[in-house]
C-alpha cells in the first residue's frame, strides 16, 4: 500500500493509508498526549487528550480517531491545544483525590505526567469532591474509584484482549463507575492485564500496593518462571534483610514476544520466593534426621558418597533427575555433569511432551517450527487438544488477538468445549482419546474418521475441514500433549502438502523445551543427537559413556531392585508429583536441591537449598522454541543456584571444573550479565576462586560459558547473543538430520496446571493460594502435583 | 391528552390533523391520509431526494441540516440492510411538539417513514419514542398494526413490489439517547453512548447498515412536502428554510402552547401575539428561543425572524422549537443553575470536558445561587463552559456549554448581586440546596 | 421465572423485530419493571440469559437510564418536573409540595409503599407546565390544590 503525505507541525510524514493520526505523530517523533487511546484497543475519543488542529476543520480533532488522508495539514502545539490539553486536565483534577503521596501509581503515573507537562497546577477547584472508599475486587485487584479517570482501558483489554469481559462501565455523568461482574468482586482470569493498563492508581494491585515506591526499586528484565509459553516479565527488586526481595512483576516496556501480556502467574506468582518453608541452610540426614549443615560439609558428603558409588557399582548405579525450570545452561550442565563426572546416561525429567518425536517427525524441514511470534501472525491456525487458556495463558492471548487484529482463522479440535472456541472459525469436538484416530484422518487414513464420529459432527463436515486445512497456506498446528509418538509423525504427514505449514507441539513447564533441548534424556544428547552417534560431544568431553541409560521409570525399578545406589535430583520432585513409591528412593544415597523441602526432599539424605529462575541467570528455551534471557533478580541469602551446586560437587569429586564450565574459552566471561540487580557476585565467589587457583573474572559459575559451549555445540542454538542479551527472544531452528526419537508415549505427563496452579512452586505462591480460596473450592480440586 | 391552542397566524401543515381523531386509520383517510405514500411509490428515489432537498426542510431535532441533503448520502448499494430510524426522543427541556405528533397524527408518521425508506432504499423502519411516553407508544403500536392490517405495511405495500416493515421501540429515560449515534446505541441494546464518527449513520448505521435518522417532525413533514410540492412547501418559510414548524410557547406567557407557524415568524410577535404577552404584565427578561441548549436571547435580541439563519446570526439557534419565556421574577443564576443540574443529570459521562465539566459547573452555580460566590467563580464559570465548547465527544458537552456562557455574559450584573454571601434577591428566603452526592 | 403472558407475547413479538437480540434489551427492561416493580437480581439474571448476555451487561445497561431502578418503589410513583419551562411555573413549589404532602424526599417511598417521589427532567409537557407523572399518566397545568386531588385519586384507586 502506497504511503500518504501528511504535514504534522510544518514538518513532512509518511504513513501506510488506513493509518491513524496519533500513530503516524508517533512514528514521526511528534508526541500528541492521550489517556484513552490505547494501540490495539478499539477507538474511544473519550478523553480528549488528543485534540489537534487539521486545517479546514473548523473543530479541534482528536487523533487518535482520525485516519490520515492525503495532503492532511495538522498542528500539534499551538496555543489553543495546549489550552485544550490543560483543561482536560484541569476537569479531571476537579475530582482527582491527589492523593498522590499514598498512591501506589505515584511516580508512574500518567495523570502525574501530564499534569507536569500542561501545567495545570493551579487549583481551580473549590467544590468538596466526590469521594468513594477503595474496594477490593478480588486477592489481587483493588479500586479506588476517586482516583479514575475513566479511560475505559480496563474494561477493553478484559473484553476484547482477554475474551473474560469482566469489567462493564455502570451509571452515568459524573457517576460513571467501572464495575466488577459480580456486584461487588471479580470472577475473571486474575490477570491483572487491567491494573497493568491503568494510567493512574485507581486499579492497583493486591500483591504489591503500599509495599514501596516505584523509585525505590530496581528493575529486571526476565523469563516467567511458571508455564511454558516464555513470557518476559520485568521484576522490582529491593533490598531486604535476607538478600533482594521481588516485590512486583509487570510488562513494563512492552517488549519481548508478549508485549503487553502476562498472565496471574507471571505477574504475582514470585511471592513463593519469600514463602516462610524456604530453604536456606543444606540439610544432612544425622541419626536418621534432617539436620541443618553447612555448604562445605554438604559438598564434603555428596562429594564422597557420590564418587564411592561410582567408582564401586559404576555410573549406572546412579540416577539423576533434571528439571523443567531450570535454566538450559544448568540442564546442560546437568547432563554433562551426569554423563563426564558421573559417567552415566541414566538421566531423565519430567517429560510433559513428546519434543523428540517431534523433532524427528520434521527432520526433514526443521524450519517448520513455529516461533510464539508466528502464532499472532499467522493467517491460519489449527489448534489440536491442550487448553490454552488454561495452560498456555500467552499462547491463548496471541491466537485470540491474531483472530481480532487480524481476522486469521482458528480451527479448534478437541475433547473439550475450550473457550478459544468462541474465537474459532470452527470448532469441532471429538471423543476423549482420539487424538490418534484424528492424526491418521488428517494425514488422509480415511477409516479413521468413525472414531471422530459420535460428536455432533458429521462425516461430510469432517472431510470438508480436511480440505480446508490443505489449502491454507501458512498454517500454524498447535497440537497439546494428547498427540505423541507416531501420532506426531502422522499429524506432519497431514500436513506436507500445505505451503509454508509451522508447528508447535505443547509442553508444560517455563524450560521443558529447554531440558529436551539440552539433552535430559537417557538416550538422546542435547539437540536430540542419537548416543550413538555422540559426534562433537565425543570429542569436546572427552568421551561419553556408550550405554543407553534408564529412564525414569527404569531407574525406579533399578532402585527398588536395590541396584541404583545414588539419586542426585535437581529441581523436580518426583515422589510428589509423579506419585512414585518413597520405596524406591530410601534404599538408596539420594541427594535433592530444591527451594522446600518437597515431598520427595523429606527422603533424602542430603538437601541443598536451591535458587529459583528469578535468582539466577541463564537461558529458557520456550515450547515454540523462542530463547531468551534469565536475569537474576531475587536473592535469598544462603541458597545457591543449580549450576554453582552442580559445578561445587564436580569439584568436591576431584573434577577439574575447567573441563566442565570450559570458561574464558568462549565468547564471553561473565560480564556482569548473570548478576542481575546486584553486584559483588565476584566477591561473593572470591574466597572459592582464589583457594581453587582462578581468577576472579573468568568464573566456573558463568552460566555464559555453558551458553558458549551449547552455541558452539547445536547449530539450532547459534542466534545472536547481542539479541539475547538485549532482552529479545530468539527463535532457535529444530536439529536437522538423524536427530529425536519415538519413545515410548507413556512417558508423557502432563502437568495439568491450570492458570492458578503451577506444580510444586504453586503450592508456595500466597497469591495463588488466596485466589484458589477466594472462589470457595475444595482443596483436592485444588492440589496439584509438583514438578 | 395536552390542551390544543391555535392562533389565526398559524399555518397548519404538520398540525392540520390534530383534534381531528386521525389516529382512527378511517379517519386518516379521509384526511388525505397515505396519499403522499402511493404517490411516493410512483417516483423514483431520486426524485423523491430531490423534492425533500428543494423544499428547503431542515431537520427539526435541532441541528437543522437539509433533509433531503442528508438522505442524498445514503449510498445507493449497500451489502448490508438499510435503516430509517425515527427519533422520537423528544427530550430537549422547552421541547413538547413530537409527542403531539404521535398523539394526534401517528400514520402521518408511518408515511414519513415509509416514503423516506423509498427514497434511501430502506426496507424497514424504527420508531423510537422515549420511555416516558408510554400512553404515545400504544397509539404507535396501534396505528401501526392497523397500517399492516391494510396492506401498507408489510409485503407489497398499496399493493406494489415494495416491502416495507416499521417497528415501534420505547426508550427508558435517558436524554442524550436523542443524539443520533446515541439513539442507536440504544435501539441496539446498550448504553446510549455516542459513536465516533465519522462514519456518519447514513453509510454506517444501525447494525452496520446505512441508516437515516430523522427528527418525527422532521419525517411528519415529509408527507405533506410530496403532496403540496417542493415549491410550496419552500416558499412557507424564508430562502433555505422552507416550511412551517411546531413551536413550543412556554414560560412566563399568558397562552402558552405548541403553535405551528412559519418559519422565519418574528419572535416578538410570537412571544406577544401568539403568546399572548408576558404572564400578568410583566416585563420580559429573557428569551430560551430553541430549548435549553440554546444561547438566551435579551430583550433587546427579540425583534428576529424564527428562523436557522436569523437565529445563528444573533448568536444563537433555532434548535428543537422550544421558546421558553422567562420575566422580570426570573433570576438567572438559578435559571443557569437549572440548565447546569440538567446536563450534569443527562450527561453520559463518556468524555472528561463533559462529564466533569457538567459536575464542577453545577456544583459551583449551586454554591453561587446559594450565596457562597466568588467574584471569580464568574469568571470561572466562563472558563469552564468555553473549555467544553467544541470539546466534547457529541454535542451535549456543547449544549450544556452555551445557554451558560450567554447568560454569564448577558446577565453578569445579577451574578454579581449574588455575591459576598447576599441571599438570592429572587428568592422569598435564601434557600440552601444541597451539595450534590454522587450515587 | 415465571411472567404474565402478556409480557411473554410482547417479548416474542419484539424479538422478531431486530436483526439482534439484544436490541430488545432496554424496552423489556421496563415491561419487566412494570410487571415486578423494580429490577431484581432474579429479573437481571432472566433476561441476562434470554438474551444470552451477562449479567453485568444487563446491569450496565439498566444503570444508564434514569427509569429503570433496581430497587423497589411505591406502587405511583409521583414524578414532578422541575426543569426550566416547570421551574418558571412552579414546579420546584409543587415538588416541595408533594415533598410536604407525602413526607418523603426524592427517591424515597411513603412507609406504606403506596407513593415514591421523583423529581425529574423535562418529560415534554413544558406547554402545559408545571406537569407530573404519576407512573406513566401525565398531569399538566398544576397547581399544589390540583396535585393534591390527583394523590387523593390514586389513593383512592388503590
Ligand atoms: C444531546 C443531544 C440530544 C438530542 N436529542 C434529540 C431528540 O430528543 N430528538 C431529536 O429529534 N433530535 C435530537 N438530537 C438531534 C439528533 O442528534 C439528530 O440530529 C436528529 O435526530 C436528526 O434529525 P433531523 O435532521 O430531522 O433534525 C439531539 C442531539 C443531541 C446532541
Ligand atoms: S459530550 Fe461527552 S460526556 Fe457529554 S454526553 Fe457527549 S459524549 Fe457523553
Ligand atoms: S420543563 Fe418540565 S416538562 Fe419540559
Amino acid at each position: 500500500m502506497p504511503d500518504v503525505n501528511i504535514t504534522v507541525d510544518g514538518k513532512k510524514v509518511a504513513a501506510p493509508a488506513g493509518t491513524l493520526l496519533i500513530e503516524a505523530c508517533k512514528n514521526a517523533g511528534i508526541e500528541v498526549p492521550s489517556f484513552c487511546y490505547y494501540p490495539n484497543l478499539s477507538l474511544q475519543g473519550a478523553c480528549r487528550m488528543c485534540l489537534v488542529k487539521v486545517e479546514k476543520m473548523p473543530k479541534l480533532q482528536t487523533a487518535c480517531t482520525t485516519v490520515i488522508s492525503e495532503g492532511m495539514i495538522v498542528a500539534t502545539n499551538s496555543d489553543e491545544i495546549r489550552q485544550a490539553r490543560k483543561s482536560m486536565i484541569e476537569f479531571l483534577l476537579g475530582n482527582h483525590p491527589l492523593d498522590c503521596p499514598v498512591c501506589d501509581a505515584g511516580g508512574e503515573c500518567e495523570l502525574q505526567d501530564m499534569a507536569f507537562s500542561y501545567g495545570a497546577a493551579e487549583s481551580k477547584y473549590m467544590e468538596p469532591k466526590n469521594h468513594k472508599e477503595e474496594q477490593q475486587w478480588s486477592p489481587v485487584v483493588y479500586f479506588d474509584r476517586p482516583r479514575c479517570i475513566l479511560c475505559y482501558r480496563c474494561v477493553r483489554v478484559c473484553g476484547e484482549g482477554m475474551d473474560v469481559w469482566a469489567l462493564g462501565v455502570q451509571n452515568r455523568g459524573v457517576s460513571s463507575i467501572i464495575a466488577p461482574n459480580q456486584d461487588d468482586h471479580l470472577e475473571c482470569e486474575e490477570c491483572g492485564m487491567c491494573i497493568d493498563i491503568c494510567p493512574v492508581g485507581a486499579l492497583t494491585s493486591g500483591a504489591y500496593r503500599y509495599k514501596t515506591r516505584p523509585w525505590e526499586m530496581n528493575h529486571v528484565g526476565t523469563t516467567c518462571t511458571h508455564c511454558a509459553d516464555g513470557c518476559k516479565t520485568t521484576l522490582g527488586v529491593r533490598r531486604a534483610d535476607t538478600g533482594m526481595e521481588i516485590v512486583r512483576g509487570d510488562n513494563r516496556d512492552k517488549s519481548g514476544i508478549n508485549g503487553d501480556f502476562l498472565c496471574i502467574k507471571g505477574r504475582y506468582a514470585f511471592d513463593f520466593a519469600h514463602h516462610k518453608e524456604r530453604l536456606t541452610q543444606p540439610l544432612i540426614r544425622k541419626d536418621g534426621r534432617l539436620t541443618p549443615s553447612t555448604w562445605e560439609e554438604a559438598f564434603e558428603v555428596i562429594g564422597s558418597r557420590l564418587t564411592e558409588v561410582r567408582d564401586c557399582d559404576g555410573g549406572q548405579a546412579i540416577g539423576v533427575l533434571g528439571s523443567t525450570r531450570t535454566t538450559n545452561e544448568e540442564n546442560y550442565l546437568l547432563q554433562k555433569f551426569a554423563r563426564v563426572v558421573l559417567q552415566t546416561n541414566n538421566i531423565d525429567h519430567h517429560r510433559t511432551a513428546d519434543f523428540p518425536a517431534f523433532v524427528s517427525a520434521l527432520t526433514e524441514r526443521p524450519e517448520a517450527a513455529a516461533s510464539m511470534r508466528d502464532v499472532y501472525n499467522a493467517p491460519a491456525i489449527l489448534l489440536i487438544g491442550n487448553d490454552p487458556t488454561e495452560q498456555h495463558p500467552l499462547l491463548a492471548w496471541q491466537i485470540r488477538n491474531n483472530v481480532r487484529l487480524h481476522r486469521a482463522r482458528l480451527y479448534v479440535i478437541n475433547s473439550q468445549p475450550i473457550k478459544l472456541r468462541r474465537q474459532a472459525t470452527s470448532f469441532l469436538q471429538i471423543p476423549t482419546g482420539a487424538e490418534a484416530q484424528l492424526s491418521s484422518f488428517l494425514a488422509g487414513q480415511d477409516s479413521a474418521i468413525d472414531a471422530l464420529l459420535s460428536g455432533p459432527t458429521s462425516r461430510d463436515e469432517w472431510i470438508s475441514l480436511r480440505e480446508k486445512l490443505r489449502s491454507e497456506p501458512g498454517l500454524v498446528i498447535i497440537f497439546g500433549s494428547e498427540i505423541r509418538g507416531s501420532d506426531v509423525v502422522s499429524l506432519v504427514k497431514s500436513a506436507s502438502g500445505i505451503h509454508d505449514v509451522k508447528f508447535i507441539c505443547l509442553g508444560d513447564y517455563a524450560n521443558s523445551r529447554g531440558a529436551a533441548d539440552m539433552g535430559v534424556y537417557p538416550d538422546l544428547l542435547p539437540g536430540y543427537q542419537r548416543l550413538a552417534d555422540p559426534g562433537k560431544f565425543h570429542e569436546e568431553w572427552g568421551g561419553v559413556p556408550r550405554a543407553v541409560g534408564f529412564t525414569l521409570p527404569e531407574m525406579i525399578e533399578s532402585a527398588t531392585a536395590g541396584k541404583l545406589k545414588a539419586w542426585y535430583v535437581v529441581g523436580a520432585n518426583p515422589v510428589g508429583r509423579l506419585a512414585l513409591d518413597p520405596f524406591a528412593f530410601s534404599q538408596s544415597f539420594v541427594v535433592v536441591q530444591d527451594m522446600f523441602l518437597t515431598e520427595t526432599a523429606v527422603i533424602a539424605d542430603v538437601v541443598l537449598p536451591a535458587a529459583n529462575a528469578y535468582e539466577k541467570s541463564g537461558t529458557f528455551t520456550n515450547t515454540c522454541g523462542d530463547l531468551q534471557l534469565v536475569k537474576k533478580a531475587g536473592e535469598v541469602t544462603g541458597t545457591k543456584s543449580d549450576f554453582e551446586i552442580i559445578v561445587r560437587i564436580a569439584g568436591s569429586m576431584g573434577y577439574d571444573v575447567r573441563k566442565l564450565v570450559p570458561f574464558g574459552r568462549g565468547m564471553t566471561a561473565d560480564m556482569g550479565q548473570s548478576r542481575g540487580a546486584q553486584s559483588g557476585e565476584v566477591d561473593r565467589h572470591g574466597v572459592w576462586l582464589e583457594a581453587s587457583g582462578l581468577e576472579l573474572k573468568m568464573s566456573p559459575f558463568d552460566p555464559m560459558a555453558i551458553l558458549d559451549e551449547i552455541q558452539r555445540l547445536l547449530p539450532g542454538y547459534a542466534v545472536s547473543r547481542m539479541d539475547l542479551l538485549a532482552g529479545n527472544a530468539q527463535h532457535t531452528a529444530l536439529p536437522a538430520g538423524k536427530a529425536g526419537a519415538l519413545h515410548d508415549p507413556k512417558l508423557i505427563v502432563p502437568a495439568d496446571n491450570n492458570l492458578f496452579s503451577s506444580g510444586t512452586l504453586g503450592r508456595y505462591s500466597r497469591t495463588l493460594n488466596s485466589v484458589i480460596e477466594n472462589r470457595h473450592k475444595k482443596p483436592e480440586e485444588l492440589e496439584v502435583a509438583a514438578d | 391528552m395536552a390542551d390544543l391552542v391555535s392562533h389565526p397566524d398559524e399555518v397548519r401543515v404538520v398540525s392540520k390533523r390534530f383534534g381531528k381523531g386521525a389516529t382512527n386509520i378511517d379517519r386518516y383517510l379521509e384526511l388525505d391520509g397515505y396519499k403522499a405514500v402511493q404517490k411516493a411509490l410512483g417516483m423514483q428515489p431520486d426524485a423523491i431526494v430531490n423534492e425533500v432537498k428543494n423544499s428547503g426542510l431542515r431537520g427539526r431535532g435541532g441541528a437543522g441540516f437539509n433533509t433531503g441533503m442528508k438522505w442524498s448520502f445514503v449510498p445507493k448499494q449497500s451489502p448490508k440492510p438499510k435503516y430509517v430510524l425515527c427519533n422520537g426522543d423528544e427530550s430537549e427541556p422547552g421541547t413538547c411538539k413530537d409527542r403531539l405528533i404521535f398523539e394526534h397524527d401517528p400514520h402521518a408518521m408511518i408515511e414519513g417513514v415509509i416514503i423516506a425508506g423509498l427514497a434511501v432504499g430502506a426496507t424497514t423502519g424504527y420508531i423510537y419514542i422515549r420511555g416516558e411516553y408510554r400512553y404515545l407508544l400504544e397509539i404507535m403500536q396501534k396505528a401501526i398494526a392497523d397500517a399492516y392490517s391494510r396492506g401498507y405495511l408489510g409485503k407489497n405495500i398499496f399493493g406494489s413490489d415494495r416491502h416495507f416493515d416499521i417497528y415501534w421501540h420505547g426508550g427508558a429515560g435517558a436524554y442524550e439517547v436523542g443524539e443520533e449515534s446515541a439513539l442507536m446505541e440504544s435501539l441496539e441494546g446498550k448504553r446510549g453512548i455516542p459513536r465516533i464518527r465519522p462514519p456518519f449513520p447514513a453509510v454506517v448505521g444501525l447494525w452496520g447498515g446505512p441508516t437515516v435518522i430523522n427528527n418525527a417532525e422532521t419525517l411528519a413533514s415529509v408527507p405533506h412536502i410530496i403532496l403540496g410540492g417542493a415549491d410550496w412547501y419552500a416558499n412557507l418559510g424564508p430562502p433555505k428554510n422552507g416550511g412551517t414548524r411546531l413551536f413550543c410557547l412556554s414560560g412566563h406567557l399568558e397562552h402558552p402552547g405548541v403553535y405551528e407557524l412559519p418559519m422565519g415568524y418574528n419572535l416578538k410577535r410570537m412571544i406577544y401575539e401568539v403568546g399572548g404577552g408576558i404572564l400578568n404584565g410583566r416585563k420580559l427578561k429573557a428569551v430560551v428561543p430553541g430549548g435549553s441548549s440554546t444561547p438566551i436571547l435579551s430583550p433587546e435580541e427579540i425583534d428576529v425572524a424564527m428562523d436557522f439563519d436569523s437565529l445563528t446570526k444573533v448568536g444563537s439557534m433555532l434548535g428543537s422549537g422550544g421558546v421558553v419565556v422567562l420575566d422580570e421574577t426570573t433570576c438567572m443564576v438559578k435559571f443557569a443553575l437549572r440548565i447546569m443540574k440538567f446536563y450534569q443529570h443527562e450527561s453520559c459521562g463518556w468524555c472528561i470536558p463533559c462529564r466533569e465539566g457538567t459536575d464542577w459547573l453545577k456544583k459551583t452555580l449551586t454554591r453561587f445561587h446559594a450565596g457562597g460566590g466568588l467574584k471569580k467563580d464568574i469568571d470561572n464559570i466562563q472558563y469552564l463552559s468555553e473549555n467544553m465548547l467544541g470539546r466534547t465527544f457529541c454535542p451535549l458537552g456543547d449544549a450544556a456549554a452555551m445557554p451558560t456562557i450567554s447568560i454569564v455574559k448577558k446577565f453578569r450584573k445579577e451574578f454579581e448581586e449574588h455575591l459576598d454571601g447576599r441571599p438570592c434577591p429572587f428568592e422569598k428566603q435564601g434557600k440552601i440546596e444541597e451539595l450534590p452526592v454522587m450515587v | 421465572m415465571r411472567l404474565s403472558e402478556q409480557f411473554e407475547s410482547r417479548f416474542a413479538e419484539m424479538l422478531t423485530h431486530y436483526p439482534t437480540k439484544r436490541s430488545v434489551l432496554v424496552p423489556t427492561l421496563l415491561y419487566l419493571q412494570d410487571e415486578i416493580g423494580y429490577l431484581s437480581d432474579e429479573g437481571i439474571a432472566e433476561i441476562a440469559q434470554r438474551l444470552e448476555l451477562t449479567d453485568l451487561e444487563v446491569r450496565n445497561v439498566i444503570s444508564y437510564y434514569s427509569m429503570l431502578t433496581t430497587r423497589p418503589r411505591g406502587k405511583f410513583n409521583v414524578q414532578i418536573c422541575t426543569n426550566i419551562a416547570c421551574l418558571l411555573r412552579g414546579g420546584e413549589e409543587l415538588l416541595e409540595h408533594c415533598e410536604a404532602k407525602l413526607g418523603i424526599g426524592h427517591k424515597r417511598t411513603t412507609a406504606d409503599g403506596l407513593f415514591s417521589l421523583e423529581e425529574v427532567e423535562c418529560i415534554g409537557a413544558c406547554s402545559w407546565a408545571p406537569a407530573a407523572q404519576v407512573n406513566y399518566d401525565f398531569h399538566e397545568n398544576l397547581t399544589p390544590a390540583k396535585m393534591d386531588s390527583v394523590l387523593e385519586k390514586y389513593k383512592n384507586a388503590q
